[in-house]
């Protein structure tokens, strides 16, 4: 039995990544549940929006590269993110003058905005792909590593290592940040509190004479920075390809409907529990086991729950699981 | 113009469509785009089964098409009957037990007083069962995706003609949505999308992962038919001859020949499929469903159980886009996984519904047979356009060949653009509900 080479193998395989993911899934999550809380309805074409401000990020990260500024341990991206959010901002304020704003005016159900959303995403997915291409992108650059696994090795003197990627760490940290902010915004600014009133009680809010049309822009404004940053993390971790940004919606919905829809502390919740459940589920245990059972109880499979592929299945499980007991989601949304 | 005369002029601008690209392209293409418009107008009926009688949002079509596509498979290829000797018992063994482990869950949950000890007991049965199954299953899994990997490698189906894998896939799809069904309806119209989403992709990971099922990435290829080959057809006497007559090379006559017949087979089950939905929306139980899907509370307070109504044409809906699945395979002669895509199986279909009119049965055929007809000749389309664009552009610039390379995207584009253009100018669609 050993503890400590079990729990580095558990950190270095399991608990990094999934505080990663975690972290993009919950920013995602959290710009669906601000979309919903204000705007009332699912929006389908959050992936999309994401995919969007990362590939315009990527465009002027590639600019930067080609005329040789950098950042240089962190990587081009973070200097070019401003940019990506700021044109995601203008295209999400246009999205909404030409496309929602009608329908607002209507007061249409919600379900028709769904399929408006959904229009909106095949657009923005065909501009994406029209722009960028289909491919796989890769934009990381600068250092790779805070800690390498050999490095930990050597500092400590275990059999584990426990690498930690660049981009791993500024997830954490980015996502800290904006988190911290968006709530500072949400709980001590006179505009976030007169959203959060909207999002309570729309007709009591414009009694108190709150402006729709500003609550409303900044709530568009606010999602489109949390898209990009999600979409620019998730790329600059993985890899950025249109088709996977939309295959992102399923993880990022289970994580705001697990948190309850409309509020954003169970987004958050959300966004990790599902992280866990997927790379937990995923992962295969024999490695940790070994460790720390006695060697005659040592497995000889790979003790993986599931395969990889399956990563979906398990945001949809704990989704079911959640409607099927607790519609409202763990932290109380506001759908029944 | 009255209602029936600009119907019947949509339909003929439809089909003069159809047959324009017969004169200009070829009599290949314009076959091959009836046909897929026909399986279309099957998958728009039953989705607008789901959305225009019941106000349904199912957005996992593509997972219910897949279905059926793998009933095909299923119902159509010849057993393995050395993989069934290696490890079949032993496979079917696990998945009993698996569903066995579900129900006795379940079953203490239902018939166990709430407690924490129920709590427990359920958890137990689940992660016991769950390693039971996977020792079971797993090695059963191994012996038959040994056997010949490269040739087949899965249990194969039951050798049955492939007509009978329509209803079947329609089956295996109602199932599907019955599951489904359960858990997500009568909760707000959004999760019934988020859960339906999710079920598709499920559907899809299994068929590409478990090859023991479907082969997996590997495909299956070869699928029964329900017409002859062209290579039969070529070496009869009759129809040869035939050919000959009309001065028709006979390798081209085969191939129309049995477009034609996949067309009549495909026609029938949508003539069948149409006649019975226009009954059902005409009968007591198409106005009780309208009337939910206008007023839930009306219609509950009048004694209407708007929940198992809802699972009941969900599933109804699913059955119809499952056969299309079926069909759709059969019309192909392989099942290729990777070849499921949301956007092209689940989003496009909702395209059709929308223009073609949802809530109106001939709107939803009319939709399935236009988009189709704009899905396919968008890109040739698209590309001609991007040439005249380009055409001041320097030969052999960067741009000119992104833009060039790029215009097949052009089609999502175009799709959401006339989407949007409906939902906005038009939402009741080309053939409104009356």
């Amino acid at each position: 039995m050993d503890l400590l080479n079990a729990i580095v193998a558990l950190s270095n395989f399991v608990l990094v990544p999934a505080i990663a993911y975690g972290s993009q899934l919950a920013l995602g999550a959290l710009g669906v549940t601000l979309i919903y809380g204000i705007l009332r309805f699912s929006n389908f074409a959050h992936g999309d929006t994401m995919a969007f401000g990362t590939m315009v990020t990527i465009l002027v990260t590639w600019w930067f590269q080609a005329a040789g500024i950098g950042l240089g341990p962190l990587p081009t991206a973070l200097l070019a993110l401003p940019a990506g959010i700021a044109a995601c901002m203008l295209l999400l304020l246009a999205t909404d003058r030409v496309v929602y704003r009608f329908y607002r005016a209507q007061r249409a159900k919600p379900v028709i905005l769904v399929i408006v959303s959904i229009g909106v995403m095949f657009i923005l997915n065909g501009l994406v792909r029209f722009i960028i291409g289909p491919g796989e992108q890769r934009f990381a650059d600068g250092e790779r590593f805070i800690i390498t696994a050999r490095d930990f090795k050597e500092m400590t003197g275990l059999a584990e290592g426990l690498a930690l990627k660049t981009t791993q760490g500024i997830t954490l940290v980015t996502a800290i940040i904006v988190v911290a902010l968006l709530f500072w915004f949400l709980n001590r600014t006179r505009t976030g509190k007169s959203m959060r009133a909207y999002s309570d009680n729309e007709d009591l809010a414009l009694l108190s004479g709150i402006n729709p049309d500003r609550v409303v822009m900044v709530t568009w404004l606010i999602v489109a920075a949390l898209a990009t940053v999600a979409g620019v993390l998730y790329g600059l971790d993985k890899s950025f390809k249109p088709f996977t940004y939309f295959q992102l919606l399923l993880p990022v919905f289970a994580s705001a409907i697990v948190g309850g829809l409309g509020n954003p502390v169970g987004a958050i919740a959300g966004g990790f529990i599902i992280a866990f459940s997927e790379v937990m589920i995923t992962y295969a245990w024999k490695k940790v086991l070994g460790y720390l059972l006695p060697e005659s109880l040592a497995p000889d499979s790979l003790v993986q729950l599931l395969s990889t592929d399956y990563k979906f299945a398990v945001s949809f499980v704990i989704l079911l699981i959640v409607l099927l007991f607790r519609p409202t989601g763990l932290f109380r949304g506001k759908a029944v | 113009m009255s209602e029936p005369l600009k119907n019947t002029l949509l339909f003929v601008l439809v089909a003069g469509l159809i047959l324009l690209t017969g004169f200009v392209q070829s009599w290949s293409t314009a076959l091959l785009i009836l046909n897929m418009g026909l399986i279309s107008a099957v998958m728009s009926l039953g989705v607008n089964l789901q959305w225009g009688y019941a106000g349904l949002f199912n957005v996992g079509v593509m997972g219910f098409v897949a279905l059926g596509g793998l009933a095909a498979v299923l119902v159509a290829m010849p057993p393995t009957v050395d993989a069934w000797a290696a490890g079949g018992m032993r496979v079917m063994a696990g998945l009993i037990i698996g569903a066995a482990v579900i129900v006795a869950a379940a079953m203490t949950l239902r018939f166990l007083p709430r407690s924490r000890w129920r709590t427990l007991a359920v958890l137990v049965i689940l992660v016991g069962g769950f390693f039971l199954y996977r020792g079971v299953f797993d090695p059963g899994v191994e012996a038959v995706e040994d056997v010949n990997p490269a040739g087949t490698g899965y249990l194969g189906g039951l050798g049955l003609p492939v007509l009978v894998a329509w209803p079947v896939g329609g089956l295996l799809a109602a199932g599907a949505a019955w599951i489904i069904g359960k858990a997500a309806l009568g909760l707000r119209s959004d999760y019934l999308a988020i859960a339906t989403l999710g079920i598709a992709e499920i559907i899809l990971a299994i068929l590409k992962n478990e090859d023991w099922l479907s082969r997996g990435v590997k495909n299956v290829s070869g699928i029964p038919r329900p017409v002859p080959y062209e290579v039969e057809l070529q070496e009869t006497a009759w129809f040869v001859e035939g050919a000959q007559r009309i001065g028709v090379d006979p390798v081209t006559a085969s191939s129309l020949y049995i477009k034609v017949a996949y067309a009549g087979l495909f026609a029938v089950v949508l003539i069948i499929l149409l006649g019975l939905a226009q009954l059902a929306l005409n009968s007591p139980w198409g106005r009780m469903m309208r009337a939910i899907r206008d007023n839930e509370t009306a219609a509950e307070a009048m004694g209407k159980n708007v929940t198992r109504r809802h699972l009941q044409v969900f599933v109804l809906g699913s059955a119809v886009v499952g056969m299309a699945g079926a069909m759709m395979t059969t019309l192909d002669g392989q099942l290729i996984p990777t070849a499921y895509q949301p956007l092209r199986f689940t989003f496009l279909i909702w395209v059709m519904v929308i223009v073609g009119g949802s809530g109106n049965n001939l709107g939803a055929v009319l939709g399935g047979f236009l988009v189709w007809f704009l899905w396919v000749q968008v890109e040739p389309i698209g590309h001609w356009l991007m040439q005249v664009v380009t055409a001041p552009l320097a030969e052999g610039s960067a741009l000119k060949a992104h833009l060039l390379e790029s215009a097949a995207h052009m089609r999502l584009f175009t799709m959401g653009l006339v989407l949007l253009l409906v939902l906005r100018f038009s939402p009741r669609g080309l053939i409104p509900e009356k």
